[in-house]
This record gives structure tokens, sequence and C-alpha cells, in this order.
């Protein structure tokens, strides 16, 4: 076994950055690990995606050119995938930690027998095994745990692994085929909410709000610096146990754990519950009144005020910052 | 109908997190032990359901080291009928591969028209053994489930599950394993009639190794290494009038930070 296959995540028919996030960690692993770097597709795709993930670093596409894939399904997608994995018998299958890679990974693993790790931050090669990095108790700790077995599965969490330069290359594109089974289980209805906000656990920037919003109502200071930044909005336990939010905007221990490069919190008192579910995060800024409050212990940044103050401020002046940018 | 719920008894949230001098492990000694709060999601559904139809059982099954014993007790207060524990002596401790063959070994001797579990178990959050669990079984799966329905007749249910950014409408036949996740119900407590009934109900108990008939658990990962996360950068409080407080914070955040 040898070599190292990615699940290519789509957005209409090109890939998305979270893959290139993982063929450039394919790419720090293929000298130790041998073989190629091949990126599967399933459904449809354009020639351009593929030309795209060639020059993140796959040498080899296989695309299973089905458009029944093109919406997920746990039973198609494992059957299919695990038929692929089979006959190209990788040493190393990374796909992104999204809702469906969550469900996808510990099924998929166990229809190919391997070894599965989940939440994977990072990896590193040592006498030609791959150990992986994970948080674990919350982010509390830091794990790096080896396996036993190829192919090695590990969903890895979007905004973790670090990107390698693009480089123009056109990979070999092999159509696959896969006789499909008849699912078992089957969506009725997509329910999307009418938002162009990221998912928090992908967003890049989330601005999050706790108890000193005072109310459901004034999450719109949040969602417009949110949306100036081009991130999501978050929350913290509290006011979604109060019923001011929806709990999918939850951050912390008992809600999503996020890793953006900026996250915001505003009115938040940083209980730790909240903090481990935040402490990936590359930069913490902090809006609180109460100088004392926790969550200024580990921000980068703090502002001792009233958020009803500073937030539209920040707003302003992040709007004035980003249109400079492009008028150059 | 019978509804098995799956159970894991996990380190408290406000727990303090002490890495044992191995560095392989963490410290229990001291540490209060709850019921992973997804998994309290997945008995408060299955005992809804069973409400519900006005029949059925509901069993709780946990694999873990003797403590767990006080888990079981209090599902079983909740209203749970039936509760099995799958023991393993302290220092043991199978990993997720291991857990689910174990599972899955019990659960294949169990009548079973539905399985519950929750979404991940706060400890190692590695949700994996809901699916690795149905895998195993032959059981369709659906993770991060908020609205469930069941029609015994039909023999199949209806549910809502969470994606990014919305929801999807599923229907998945039964038997089948479905995940918890926030939002499906709000857990009950226990009540003190339910505490003094729990008392009386027994806890099956089951040696792992007696699972496996005197084989060994195989170890699919192994950790290598347990590590306090890299400390952050220290912070700093920004001084002067709100106005300048934000444009620094701008600056800061364009020229230090670099992320905008």
């Amino acid at each position: 076994m040898s070599g190292i296959t990615v699940l290519v995540q789509k957005k209409e028919k090109t890939p998305v950055s979270a893959t290139r996030e993982l063929l450039s960690g394919a790419r720090r692993l293929k000298s130790s690990l041998g073989g190629e770097i091949a990126a599967i597709v399933l459904g449809s795709f354009s020639e351009e995606g593929a030309s795209l993930l060639g020059s993140w670093g796959a040498e080899k596409v296989l695309h299973l050119d089905d458009p029944t894939l093109d919406t997920f399904n746990l039973d198609l997608y494992s059957h299919a995938l695990a038929g692929i994995i089979k006959e190209q018998r990788p040493s190393l299958f990374l796909l992104t930690a999204t809702t469906y890679g969550r469900e996808l990974g510990p099924v998929l693993a166990g229809k190919v027998g391997s070894p599965y790790l989940a939440e994977c931050t990072g990896f590193r090669a040592e006498d030609g095994k791959v150990l992986a990095t994970r948080p674990m108790f919350a982010g509390k700790v830091s794990a790096t745990v080896a396996v036993r077995g190829t192919p090695f599965l590990a969903c890895v969490r979007p905004n973790s692994l670090s990107l390698e330069p693009a480089t123009p290359q056109n990979p070999v594109v092999q159509k696959v085929s896969a006789s499909l089974p008849q699912p078992r289980m089957m969506v009725r209805e997509v329910l999307k909410q009418t938002s162009e906000m990221p998912g928090l656990t992908e967003a890049r920037v989330i601005v999050a709000g706790g108890r000193g919003l005072g109310g459901p109502e004034h999450f719109k200071l949040l969602e417009d610096l949110a949306r100036v930044l081009g991130g999501a909005v978050g929350a913290s336990r509290m006011v979604v146990d109060s019923g001011w939010i929806d709990h999918q905007y939850q951050v912390g221990q008992t809600g999503k754990t996020v890793n953006p490069d900026l996250y915001i919190a505003c009115g938040i008192s940083g209980a730790i519950q909240h903090r481990v579910g935040i402490t990936s995060s590359k930069w913490i800024v902090a809006i609180n009144k109460d100088p004392e409050a926790p969550i200024f212990k580990i921000a980068n940044y703090g502002i001792v005020g009233d958020l009803f103050e500073v937030v539209p401020l920040l707003t302003e002046e992040f709007k004035k910052l980003l249109s400079e940018k492009t008028a150059v | 109908m019978n509804i098995l719920v799956l159970v894991k008894q996990v380190p408290d949230t406000e727990a303090q997190i002490k890495i044992s001098p191995d560095g392989k492990k963490i410290v229990s000694e001291g540490v209060k032990f709850i019921i992973n709060p997804y998994d309290e999601y997945a008995i408060e559904e299955a005992l809804r359901i069973k409400e519900k139809l006005g029949t059925g059982t509901v069993t709780v099954l946990s694999l873990g080291p003797p403590r767990v014993k006080e888990a079981l007790r209090n599902c079983l207060a909740l209203g749970a009928d039936q509760a099995i524990h799958l023991v393993h002596e302290n220092g043991n401790e199978p990993d997720s591969y291991g857990a689910i063959f174990l599972l899955a070994q019990k659960i294949k001797t169990l009548p079973h028209d539905l399985i519950l579990c929750g979404n991940k178990a706060i400890d190692d959050d590695m949700s994996q053994v809901g699916g690795g669990v149905a895998e195993l079984l032959g059981l369709p799966f659906v993770s991060l489930v908020t609205k469930l329905e069941v029609d015994p007749q039909k023999k199949s249910v209806v549910l809502q599950r969470q994606i990014e950014g919305g929801l999807e409408k599923i229907e998945c036949p039964l038997p089948a394993l479905l995940s918890a996740q926030k939002g499906l119900n709000e857990p009950r407590y226990a009540s003190l009639a339910g505490m003094m009934k729990a008392k009386k109900k027994e806890i099956e108990e089951i040696k792992i190794e007696d699972l496996v008939s005197g084989g060994e658990i195989a170890r699919k990962t192994e950790i290598v290494k347990l590590d306090e996360p890299p400390p952050r950068r220290p912070g700093r409080i920004l001084q002067g009038e709100v106005k300048e407080q934000v444009q620094q914070l701008v600056r800061l955040l364009r020229e230090e930070a670099k992320v905008i």
C-alpha cells in the first residue's frame, strides 16, 4: 500500500479550499510515505476543477462521474469510496471534517477495516508511519496518536493544515465507475437557512455573542460585523439556552469547537466550557464591560467596553479598511 | 419496540484535566464523571418514544470501568427498563475500534428496533461509535438528529438532521442507528420515585474478555503522547478612548495578526 488519497469536497463543480488544505498536508507527507497523491471526486465536476486540484498537488484525479452523487448519501458514498480505496490501496486517506465527513469517516473505516481518527489537526511522519495530532477533552489536551494497519483513514479539521504554494500542473484524470446500491436512508427535503455566511466550523472569522448582548434582537450588530469580515456568527451556551439563537450557532464544549483565524467574543464572559471551544482560534479578540471577565485571559487583544458602542465602530473601521484595500 | 441506547461516562465539563506522569492518559482520580451530555438526548428520546407508543423497552448499554455502574443507575432512574454494563478493569481500556467491536458483539444478542447514541463523546470527540457500530451490524446510520418521528407500522423513521447552514429531512427504515444532536429534546431529571425504582432494577454485568471468548481485543490506535495544548501568545487589553481602541485594534489585526 502506498500513496495518499484525498476525498474532494466541492461546491457546484469546483473543489473548496479545505480540499487544498488536505492536498497540502499530503504533499508534506509524500516523501516519507511514497506513492502518488490522488484526489477522488464523486459526482459532477469541471475541467477547471481538475486543473485546480492539480495545482494544489493532486497527481491523479479519480472521477466517479455519476450525478446521483451530487448530493451526499451515506450508503452511496461509503460504498463507492470503499470500492475505490480497496482498488487503489493508499496508505493514507484524508477527508474533511464537515457534517458529512464526520458521518462518513467511521462507516467507511468500518467497510475498509482500517484504523480511523477524527478531528485531526496535524500530521507528521516517523519511520515511514504517520502520526496524527488531535485535540481531546474539548481541547484541554493535545494528543499524538499512532495507528496500526493501512490505509489510515483520517478526518481532518478544516482550517488546520497550512497551505502549500500552488504549482500549475495538469493531473491525470481517470474516470472510475461503481455499481451503486439502493440507499436505505433517503433525503426527502433540504431546508437551508438563507444565509451567505460560512459554516461555523469552516469559518475563517467568527463574531460571537454572549449574555452581554442583552437579547436576541442584538445579534443584528454581530451579523453586520460578520458580514463585513466575510465571517460567521456564533453564540455562547447561555444565549442558546435562553432561546436567543438556534443551538447550531453554539460554540463551546457542548456546541461546536471552532478554529477560525479570528474569533471576536462580544459580551461573552468566557467560562471554561466556552474557552475550550475557541482555544484553537489563531487570534482572539474580546469585548466585554467587565475587566475581570475570564475571556480576557485567552484573548490576544481585549477591549474593556460596551459592545453596543464598540461593535458598530469596529464594523465602520473594517468597512473603511477593506474598501481601501479594493481601491488599490 | 426495543430501543437500545449507547451511553458513555465521561469527565465532567468543568473537570481539570491532568496528564498522567507517563504522558499517555489522563489522571482519573478526583475527577467527577457524568453521562456524556449528547447521550442524555438519546436517553430522553428513547423514553419519549416509549411513552408515546405506550409500549416497548428501553435498554441502556455502556462500556467502561466499574465506576460506569453509577451512570447506568442514573439511566435506570430516568426511566430505562434495563441496563447492561460491559466491564473493563481500569487500565485495560479498549480504543474506539475495540469499543465498537465489543458493543456490536453484545447488541447482536439483543432484540433491537432502534439504537440511539449521542453524536459524540466530549472526552475523545471521535464521533465514531455510532457509525462504527451501525456498520458492523449492517444497519443504516444517520447522525446529528434534531427531530425524530417513529412509525412502528411502517417500520421506519422520519427525522431531521443538522447540516451546515440548514437541516435535512430524511426517511430511514428500521432497524437503524441514529445519533442525537443538541436540540433533539430537553432531557428530564430523575424523579425521587425513579431513583427508588432504579435501586431495584438489575444491571447486567459482562466482562469484556467474556465477549471475545478469551481472545484479545485488538487495538488500531495508540496514544503516543498527551500534551498541554500549545500556549497562546500573551494578550493585552487596549487603552485609550473607545474610538482610538477600535482603530488600534483594526490596525493590529491588519499589521500584527495579519488576519484581515
